[in-house]
């Protein structure tokens, strides 16, 4: 009977990421017809939808990250942005050192850069796990500091990294039809749901999540548990800071990434996650972030005055969280069932749950 | 022991030595931002240090942060050391009424420079600025002068209601409404200039089939997200494109990409007052209130390795390299 209850809970996690998404669509096509135009412009696809996953790329990697983070340690992390930051600077400097830039030099310098955040997400998660910081605070250490190190790093200058390769890892492959970015963001969702499927690792953070005591006293060591999530996010940091990085052909430490926390927080939230920790879906998350992305270039495509588009972002997001919550779900039900059937009393009352 | 003598009279030798060599040199407390705000900043500050050097007769300490109530008491601490010039680039502009007034009972002279203060000008001496409204006007001006009618203007602000926003934005707005160009599209790069946002503002227009000839980005970042929406949407800009592509702050890259006629023009914002304030210093004559500095704009056929050279921040991707 509770594993029943569970998997209906799992797939209606998805019910508000998806109904959000889809009122947002809906606005789209009411706008223009147009809005799933797909042409093929200089050998590779073009129109709102890839632009759509072009954009949302460091988001989208960053949400995944932040759904683990958030379900293991019951709080988030809110200095991905800078250690994204920190890592990509160290991958320029990797790249920019080594002379002649080839396939291997970017591919040494990522893992460089993947290694660093890591050792970034250890840090973080060495304050949260071992030390009982509240992940929120021991964070706001490098929220605060990580820009200085980054900039550091940079030797000051935003240095240029303006090279073939990276150019067609931010752009686009001759030959290939997909923007390099969509790629790689889908080989990264790929290889974290490899993760889930074949690990215990959701187990056991979900395990952490709900009941760091009961996790311990079934031989779950909720400390390791949380601080690998924290490496985990390290990694997502470097993989989205490779990203942005090659996107923007040079490493301005101050604003890559900037304040990127909130919408991956956000997106966690989107995707029908709680914040307070336990069960999550990267699914939902995933779309979050694919919505987050779908919600400001629709405020653009409205055209939404400059001065009131941030007003309009926040309204938007409470209405569409109200209209996709679930209470309003059954109370709608009620309506609709009182306008069909008026003369029974309602059967739903009990089912509220 | 035996050597404590000795010891307190080698510093005693040193310490005169450097009161004598502090008493030649002019003594300066600089209230400055920190350099990893922006590539601005960090070319200011770096330009304060070498300006204002002992090898230049300047005995200066510089104090960078962010905090307003920091740069006070680091204002109020050079007061008590008895500086005789207070240099201040402040994080806000209020709050500085009364350690302007204690400055001004000490002797102390005061220069504002980069950004002003509230205050009544009988606080300061001179404020050197940068001129907002001016870099708008030379970037309206050089699109009037160089891009054929009609003019369709994409417009990417910067963070809305900032000094910069709102006077790069004026004079394009005034030629809008004087009916000499249009803005076909309005929107901005948001508290961080941020080339994503600026992309998709652009993205946005041209998925709305505007007809557009120019972008005009309020900072190089910005313009720079603009043209890579262009690149992936197939529209040509540039020198010989339909786009024209103007950009603000002089950094290297983005003079690069106007060299190699990747970009059109840029818009100096130049962050190098401390030449102008040191010979203000040394010739004992300097002006009273704001003081506006003069600021370039260079296009392709006006831009030469030099200008980039000198008057660049940030990094050189080197010439003939576009920053994509």
């Amino acid at each position: 009977m509770p594993r029943l209850k569970t998997q209906v809970n799992r797939s209606s996690h998805l019910f508000l990421p998806l109904s959000v998404l889809a009122i947002l669509i809906i606005i789209n096509l009411i706008k223009g017809a147009d809005y799933f135009k797909i042409t093929i412009v200089n050998g590779a696809f073009y129109g709102n939808i890839p632009n759509i996953l072009f954009g949302a790329s460091e988001l989208v990697i960053l949400s995944i990250g932040m759904t683990l983070v958030t379900a293991a340690s019951r709080g988030q992390d809110i200095s991905i942005g800078e250690s994204g930051a920190i890592s990509s600077a160290i991958f320029v400097q990797y790249v920019l050192r080594s002379g002649n830039v080839t396939l291997g030099t970017i591919l040494v310098g990522f893992l460089i850069s993947c290694v660093a955040g890591m050792i970034i997400g250890a840090f973080n998660g060495t304050l949260v796990s071992f030390f009982n910081v509240q992940p929120m605070v021991a964070t706001l250490i490098l929220f605060l500091g990580g820009r200085s190190i980054a900039f550091i790093i940079d030797g000051k200058v935003s240095p240029i990294l303006a090279n073939e390769i990276s150019n067609r890892i931010g752009t686009v492959i001759p030959g290939v039809p997909i923007h390099t970015p969509i790629i790689l963001t889908a080989v990264f969702i790929a290889v974290v749901a490899v993760v889930l499927k074949t690990t215990n690792l959701r187990l056991y953070v979900e395990a952490v999540g709900i009941n760091p005591n009961a996790a311990r006293l079934n031989g779950i060591n909720p400390k390791k548990v949380i601080f690998l999530t924290f490496l985990i996010m390290g990694i997502c940091a470097a993989v989205a800071g490779f990203i942005a990085v090659n996107k923007a052909g040079r490493h301005d430490s101050v604003n890559l990434l900037k304040f990127i926390m909130m919408d991956a927080i956000l997106a966690v939230a989107l995707g029908g996650n709680s914040l307070a920790g336990g069960k999550f879906s990267i699914t939902g998350s995933v779309i979050g972030a694919y919505t987050i992305e779908v919600l400001n270039r629709t405020l653009l495509r409205l055209e939404v005055n400059p001065e009131a588009i941030k007003v309009f972002k926040a309204v938007f997001i409470i209405v569409l969280m109200i209209i996709a919550a679930p209470e309003v779900r059954v109370f709608a039900k009620r309506v609709l069932d009182k306008v069909k059937r008026p003369s029974r009393t309602t059967p739903y009352a009990r089912q509220v749950d | 022991m035996k050597r404590l003598p000795l010891l307190l009279a080698v510093i005693l030798v040193l310490s005169l030595g450097t009161l004598a060599a502090a008493q030649d040199l002019i003594k300066v407390g600089i209230v400055n931002l920190p350099p990893e705000e922006s590539g601005y900043r960090q070319a200011n500050v770096e330009d304060m240090d070498a300006v204002f050097s002992r090898e230049n007769g300047y005995d200066a300490k510089q104090t960078n942060t962010a905090d307003n109530s920091e740069q006070i008491a680091a204002a109020r601490g050079y007061i008590r050391d008895g500086v005789d010039f207070l240099l201040i680039s402040a994080a806000n502009a209020s709050g500085w009424d009364d350690v302007l007034e204690s400055a001004k009972r000490a002797g102390v002279r005061v220069i504002l420079f980069d950004r002003a203060i509230d205050t009544d000008p009988s606080n300061y001496e001179a404020a050197l600025l940068s001129d907002m409204y001016y870099e708008g006007q030379l970037a309206t001006d050089w699109i009037l002068a160089n891009v054929p009618e009609p003019i369709n203007v994409v417009l990417i602000r910067g963070q809305l209601g900032s000094a910069a926003e709102i006077g790069r934005s004026a004079p394009l707005l005034e030629a809008a409404e004087a009916g000499k160009l249009n803005i076909v599209a309005d929107g901005t790069g948001g508290d961080t200039w941020s080339l994503e946002e600026a992309r998709k503002v652009v993205e946005a227009a041209i998925a709305a089939g505007k007809d557009f000839n120019v972008i005009y980005a309020q900072n190089d970042g910005m313009a720079q997200g603009a043209v890579q929406a262009l690149e992936a949407a197939g529209i040509s800009h540039g020198k010989d494109g339909k786009v024209k592509i103007i950009g603000f702050d002089f950094n290297r890259f983005a003079l690069r990409n106007v060299q190699a006629g990747y970009w059109d023009a840029d818009v100096q914002c130049n962050p190098r007052q401390a030449s102008q304030i040191d010979q203000w210093i040394k010739s004992g004559n300097i002006p009273k209130g704001i003081i506006y500095q003069e600021e370039l704009i260079l296009d392709t056929n006006t831009i030469t390795d030099e200008h980039i050279e000198k008057y660049g921040i940030n990094a050189d991707p080197g010439k003939g390299v576009i920053t994509r």
